[in-house]
């Protein structure tokens, strides 16, 4: 009877591994050994006909932090980030208040602000090309209209990157809007009536009552909206190419013309491994901060 | 919703301020949010050349839709689209269900470490991978074709973890009448767990339609010919400002490679926002 028991157990876990099976090869290949054979190639230099590859130790990575076009770029991402994340979690939470509001054409307005998610990044940027082209673009119309001289939005270094932020603040804000509209459902009405008998204004109450109720989801657009920082550049292929002179280049960006356009995969590879390590924190940012939350419920 | 506004009859009938300054902020915002898609709606239905000076006045016209239709594979781009977006989501169908059943219901050796190693993916993202994946499609010679597009998305992380969950939530005493009444292990997957998770499959159909509808870099990378390159990059190539096209084409264009998801988004409307949800709560 034991033997039994056990070969059934065991055949239960050979059927598990075979369920398994399909989907961790798939994984292995395009996952978890590119990752690994990313840090290998990013050791050694770019091999040609004539000279074959050698290892190069840290090398490739000492040539990205001499180079001060990584220093731009890293930098360029960092304020990607640190505008798009803020800006486009409070657009969220703005939205998703008065898309639960009851207001009349609610659903109009809903539909509103999440289409943009629906839509390619090119479309997306396409669709802005038409704003920000200097003099008959949109923006330009309208400041002309006070006065303004035409500006080469995203020609000139000073508003190439901030054009290109303001594509991505539109594209994302929609999508996570639905996020803390899920969750501002699941609030009890109650707790408002009874904020407004305490005799707590609008403002106490969103901020002391909502916006504490609302942190686990702010936490997971966060993330989600940290990600979107390194994987959202597709709108730079049509709008700026990184330019001018990359004041406007992110990192993957950066990968890829590397990779694409210089036929540098060493370089390429060792921006990849930094930028793997970063998303690596984030993960962990994210797991300690989900724990910390179990704690407290 | 209702008996919110029974109990409270008076205020409906009160001008309330806030809920004034509340509708004239939440449109002026859909109004913005939305003007965009407007302009180069507009925009393409003026003949080329005038658009932008929106003048009212000029009649619409369809011409640049014809002029981008027949400028461009448009047919071909799109079915190469259908096609990719159809081999991926029974890919990732297939390959999810099968995975997650396991990590759900069956007890093996490594299993625990291995479903940390699927969560791991969830941030080791395709798109950053694009110089080794590139390499390793080559070498299986599925460059330029939809397979190898579509091969290294089809193994998703988010799906097996989705459908991981949603056959947890399956009670087990479900599983045990199946299997009183002679059911293989095949068969109470397909039978008991699947219909049961009927909506986690729909959210989760959707939020792939639409991710891989709108796919660009990686496409971008692993084609070269206008028999596999999906709409996303056959617009990047024909709105490339450097072309000296003119601003309504590209609207039309666009407006072009956007309309069937808009649409059916218009139409599905509720579906595709509790699919985006379901599909976003992890």
């Amino acid at each position: 009877m034991n033997d039994m028991a056990r070969l059934q157990k065991q055949r239960l876990a050979l059927y598990g591994w075979m369920l398994v099976a399909p989907a961790l090869a798939l994984m292995s290949l395009f996952a978890f050994y590119p990752a690994i054979a990313t840090l290998w190639h990013s050791l050694f230099t770019r091999g040609t006909t004539r000279r074959p590859s050698v290892f190069a130790g840290f090398d490739n990575y000492g040539d990205l932090f001499a180079d001060p076009t990584f220093w731009t770029v890293a930098w360029n991402n960092i304020i990607y980030a640190g505008i798009t994340i803020p800006v486009s979690i409070i657009f969220a939470l703005i939205m998703a208040l008065w898309a639960n509001a009851h207001i009349p054409a609610r659903s109009f307005v809903r539909s509103a602000y999440f289409t943009p998610t629906i839509l390619p990044m090119i479309a997306a940027a396409n669709l802005w090309l038409f704003f920000y082209t200097p003099d008959l673009g949109v923006i330009d119309q309208i400041t002309g209209f006070f006065g303004a001289s035409p500006t080469n939005w995203l020609g000139q270094p000073e508003t190439a990157l901030a054009s290109v932020i303001m594509v991505t603040i539109w594209k994302e804000a929609g999508f996570f809007m639905i996020f803390y509209l899920a969750a501002l459902q699941t609030i009890p009405p109650d707790l408002r009536e009874a904020a407004r008998i305490e005799g707590a204004g609008r403002w106490t109450y969103t901020r002391r009552v909502l916006l504490p109720l609302l942190m686990p989801t702010t936490i997971f657009v966060f993330v989600n909206a940290m990600i979107n920082s390194v994987k959202l550049i597709d709108h730079l292929f049509i709008l700026t190419k990184g330019g001018p002179n990359n004041a406007s280049k992110l990192i993957l960006y950066w990968i890829w013309e590397m990779a694409f356009s210089y036929f540098d995969s060493p370089h390429a590879a060792a921006m990849t491994i930094l930028v793997l390590l970063t998303l690596g924190l984030v993960a962990v940012i994210q797991f300690r901060l989900v724990e910390k939350r179990t704690h407290y419920r | 919703m209702n008996t919110a506004f029974a109990s409270h009859p008076a205020k409906r009938t009160l001008p309330d301020f806030d809920k004034i300054l509340d509708t004239i902020g939440a449109w002026a915002l859909a109004i913005v949010w939305i003007s965009p898609l407007l302009f180069a709606t507009w925009a393409a239905l003026q003949p080329s050349g005038t658009a932008l000076g929106l003048d009212f006045s000029s009649p619409l016209t369809i011409e640049n839709f014809v002029y981008v239709w027949n400028a461009v594979p448009w047919a071909g781009y799109f079915a190469n689209t259908v096609v990719l977006v159809t081999l991926i989501l029974a890919g990732q169908l297939v390959l999810c269900t099968l995975a997650g059943f396991a990590f759900a219901r069956f007890e093996f050796r490594g299993r625990d470490t291995i479903f940390i190693l699927v969560l791991l993916q969830l941030f080791i993202l395709p798109e950053v991978l694009i110089v080794e994946n590139y390499a390793i499609v080559s070498k299986l010679g599925l460059f330029d074709t939809a397979l190898g597009i579509g091969l290294p998305y089809m193994a998703s992380a988010f799906g097996i973890f989705l459908l991981r969950q949603a056959f947890k939530s399956v009670p087990v005493e479900l599983e045990e009448a199946a299997r009183i009444e002679g059911c293989s292990w095949m068969g109470v997957l397909w039978k008991v767990y699947v219909p049961a998770a009927k909506p986690v499959y729909l959210a989760y159909a959707l939020v792939s339609i639409a991710t891989h509808w709108n796919n660009f870099l990686w496409p971008l990378i692993v084609t070269n010919s206008p028999d596999t390159r999906p709409l996303t990059v056959g617009l990047s190539l024909f709105g490339a400002p450097e072309t000296g096209v003119d601003i309504s084409v590209i609207s039309a264009a666009t407006i072009m490679t956007v309309a069937p998801l808009l649409i059916a988004f218009l139409i599905f409307q509720r579906q595709f926002i509790q699919a985006f949800l379901r599909a976003g709560i992890r």
